[in-house]
């Protein structure tokens, strides 16, 4: 019954990350992102200002060409969204994926 | 950016002869080279270069595609070439499936924002399924510089 309650509540959260790394969001960046999303059930929506697209998807992804300095807007949507969103805002903003900044 | 501002058409493979990963490589970056897009003596460090970016992490993206490319000081833009093979060939995807379409680019090192830019204009198409079918189908150089222009204008979005 605790799960069924569990899996029923619907918690969405919202960020606005920056992209610090020089070469911005090209492809190993957008598979790090998407493979972290993948470890999650939640939905996870990422946007620039044309744009909304599948966090979960490398194709989706790669279309958002951001570059260093792109503000992109993340949405997760599940019961652990807070979590999730936390994580993925660590990677873009403090482990800029590994990559040097400008 | 569209197509037709980055992709050289007559360098395109309709039909690639080789049947594994680094073969298909070697033969589109030896068409763009064939097409004076590499200035001079730059093939095989290119191969080379794009070679190895791939055995760092797999650009076959699943669906059949993949997108193998590298920075590189040989150009001073970012140029790409198309190449077909309808047996599929091996580029270790995420799906594990075969790859039918590669779309190989090679960017200038200085200038991240082309690059991306680029990308966005391959992934806006490749993510459509009819899209990616009908890249599948094309048989010849005219077919693909034909879609790939029908492409910019829009029709398949």
């Amino acid at each position: 019954m605790q799960a069924e309650q569990d899996s029923l509540e619907k918690v969405v959260c919202e960020t606005e990350v920056e992209i610090k790394n020089a070469d911005g969001l090209h492809m190993r960046p957008a598979m790090q992102f998407v493979d972290v999303a993948n470890q999650y059930d939640c939905d996870v929506t990422v946007s620039n200002d044309e744009n909304s697209v599948d966090g979960k998807s490398i194709m989706q992804m790669s279309m958002l060409a951001a570059t260093c300095g792109t503000k992109l807007k993340i949405k997760v949507e599940g019961s652990d969204a807070e979590k999730v969103i936390g994580v993925l805002r660590e990677l873009v903003e403090e482990k800029m994926f590994g990559e040097p900044a400008p | 950016m569209k197509f037709a501002d980055f992709v050289c058409f007559k360098a395109a493979i309709p039909e690639l002869q080789a049947r594994d990963r680094n073969g298909a490589i070697a033969e589109l970056v030896s068409s763009l080279d064939k097409a004076g897009k590499l200035g001079k003596g730059n093939c095989k460090e290119v191969i080379r270069a794009v070679t190895k970016r791939e055995n760092e992490a797999s650009t076959g993206m699943g669906r059949g595609i993949a997108v193998p490319h590298v920075k590189h000081k040989a150009v001073k833009d970012v140029v790409a070439v198309i190449g077909q093979s309808s047996a599929g060939i091996d580029f270790s995807s995420l799906d594990k499936q075969p790859v039918y379409s590669v779309i190989l680019l090679i960017s200038p090192v200085d200038n991240a924002d082309n690059h991306l830019q680029a990308m966005e204009s391959i992934f806006k198409h490749l993510q459509h399924e009819k899209f990616r079918k009908f890249l599948r189908q094309c048989r010849s150089i005219s077919q693909i510089e034909d879609l790939l222009r029908e492409a910019d204008e829009s029709v398949f979005v």
